[in-house]
């Protein structure tokens, strides 16, 4: 029995009058790669949101590793072995790609101002900086300034800057967006090593053509409501999942899955 | 010679001071426009502690810790807010330490303190204790700027909500960075009322805070080199020019403003983006 890593009961998440999440409740299991899918302003970005304590929960609980982390603030959540690839990519602009990366690898330096006060070698962190934008493809870029880099390569930063945390449950918001496809597929083929070598993963994704063909299993949330919770296939043929992607112009080609109509 | 010995005695102090305001709002990028105010308390909480018996370098110790402690408080009040907060709460601080400061015949109410007692040091060696003193506080702002501290001010300066996502606690951080520099600022407010041996209330207050920030502005926020040189040079204008002392708050203030319109580096980014063209040219002249 795999047991849940990451457990999300009865999630609500209100913005005054509009309730982005309604009461959803999903499990991720230990060494999953999870699909969270939906139509856009379904509520994915809202519910990995209120994991990470970005966004307050108004009712619901998050708990990884059997603990309760909906009361902490957002770094003690990240301290648990939570980390967020955030959709809007925020690089900090004043510093190279790689000391953006460092950033996140010593976080075990910036744990506490005293720590960080006490701590000035970087050598291992900028080694660590460095494989992690070798993994996503950027590596080469690592001295540039994240000013005058296009999406793409944002996109990877980002992605890199969060894998540098080396989660326990890793939180993937759209991480393939502005990539071109031959892009895509190698980074989401990363995505599976990643998981392969052990790391839990969620994956928000639109290009579910490759959603389908790297996700052991999908939830999908459609007005902020969970639709559908299982093997890709099965979920791709439930029509209430076919007709909130109405329209039909999402075609999941790799799976064999279509929902147009 | 007493009159060098004087003119460098005040750059050495308002190093001190505008390096204790550039951790918090160079290095962290948490403004404070009251600033002054922990100057005033490390001048009064040294002058009175001297007054009353404590030798001095105790009082310095004493100034240093009293302004350390205040600011914790005053951190932990406004720093969890957001950041445009601070600006608020500090200029709120610095009306307040003034009110009180007139309001409370123990410190001398508008008369101020007059009589500090004497260091036990002959002026030339102040001003070397001084100098040390503001030497000792670039050496601690260039070592927090190498450590991991001053990475993470960096980051939390640019984008406080990221470095959240980075698993950074922001607020422990902003307040580690306004305790540091209200101590520093409390160390030079000692040196200040026992270079001066009168204080009064009008010295801290909001035209001061102005003063220094304008320093940190025009130096080129969060450069070390760059705010002790634009220090050192700012503090000895009021001394050259009778009309600037008249209108400090215009000319600082308009000094402030003019530089964060045109020139938001600084004197050390007007520097490095001179030294990059000089670069330029020297490298296209190259074979
Ligand atoms: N901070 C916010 N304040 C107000 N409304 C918000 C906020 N964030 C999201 N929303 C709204 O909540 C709903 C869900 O948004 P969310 O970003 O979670 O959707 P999504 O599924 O991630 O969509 P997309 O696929 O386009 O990224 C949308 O209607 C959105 O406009
Ligand atoms: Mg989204």
């Amino acid at each position: 029995m795999t047991k849940p890593l990451l457990k999300v009961s009865d999630a609500t998440v209100r913005f005054g009058g509009l309730t982005a999440v309604d009461h959803v409740s999903f499990e991720v299991n230990e060494g999953e790669l999870l699909g969270l899918i939906g139509p856009n302003g379904a509520g994915k970005t809202t519910a990995l949101r209120a994991v990470t304590g970005v966004v307050q929960l108004s009712s619901g609980s998050v708990e990884l590793d059997g603990q309760r982390i909906d009361h902490l603030s957002i770094d003690r959540r990240i301290r648990k072995g939570l980390s967020l690839s955030q959709q809007l990519v925020k690089p900090l602009r004043d510093m190279t790609l790689l000391e953006n990366v460092v950033l996140a690898a010593g976080y075990n330096k910036t744990a506490s101002p005293l720590k960080a006060l006490v701590n000035v070698d970087d050598a291992a962190e900028r080694k660590i900086a460095q494989a992690m934008l070798d993994k996503v493809g950027i590596g080469p870029l690592a001295n540039q300034k994240p000013a005058i880099q296009p999406l793409g390569i944002l996109k990877r930063l980002e992605l890199a800057r969060a894998l540098a945390l080396q989660p326990k449950l890793f939180l993937l918001d759209e991480p393939l967006a502005g990539l071109n496809s031959k892009e895509a597929r190698d980074l989401a083929s990363t995505i599976v090593e990643l998981n392969k070598s052990g790391m839990t993963i969620v994956l928000i994704e639109h290009n579910l053509g490759e959603v389908i063909r790297v996700c052991q299993r999908l939830v999908v949330l459609d007005n902020g409501r969970k639709i559908a919770d299982g093997e890709p296939r099965g979920v791709m043929n439930n029509s209430e999942v076919r007709a909130a992607y109405l329209g039909g112009d999402v075609v999941a080609e790799k799976g064999g899955v279509h929902a147009s109509y | 010679m007493g009159y060098e010995i004087t003119l460098l005695t005040t750059m050495g102090i308002s190093i001190l001071f505008a390096l204790s305001l550039n951790l918090i709002t160079g290095f962290c990028g948490q403004i404070s426009l009251g600033h002054a105010a922990f100057l005033g308390i490390g001048a009064y909480a040294s002058a009175l502690s001297t007054k009353a018996g404590a030798p001095f370098f105790l009082a310095v110790l004493f100034a240093m810790a009293f302004a350390g402690i205040i600011g914790v408080v005053v951190g932990l009040a406004s720093l969890r807010v957001r950041a445009d907060f601070l600006a608020i709460t500090t200029m709120g601080v610095g009306f307040l330490f003034v009110g009180i400061v007139r309001q409370q015949d123990a410190l001398g109410g508008e008369l101020g303190i007059s009589g500090i007692p004497d260091t036990g040091l002959s002026r030339p060696a102040f001003m070397v204790l001084t100098l040390i003193l503001a030497a000792i506080a670039a050496a601690l702002s260039i070592y927090i700027k190498r450590a991991w501290m001053g990475r993470v001010f960096a980051g939390i300066a640019e984008d406080e909500d990221t470095m959240r996502v980075l698993g950074i606690d922001a607020p422990s951080y902003k307040l580690a960075a306004f305790a540091i520099g209200t101590a520093l600022a409390g160390v030079a407010g000692a040196l200040y009322a026992h270079h001066l041996k009168f204080i009064g209330p009008e010295s801290f207050g909001f035209v001061e805070s102005i003063t220094v920030l304008s320093m940190v502005v025009v130096g080129g926020i969060g450069s070390v080199a760059g705010v002790a040189i634009a220090a050192a040079l700012l503090s000895v204008l009021p001394a050259w020019f009778q009309i600037i002392g008249d209108y400090k708050l215009l000319v600082y203030g308009g000094l402030l403003f003019l530089m964060m319109r045109f020139a938001p580096g600084g004197l050390a980014g007007i520097f490095a983006s001179a030294m990059q063209s000089r670069n330029r040219t020297t490298n296209r002249g190259k074979p």
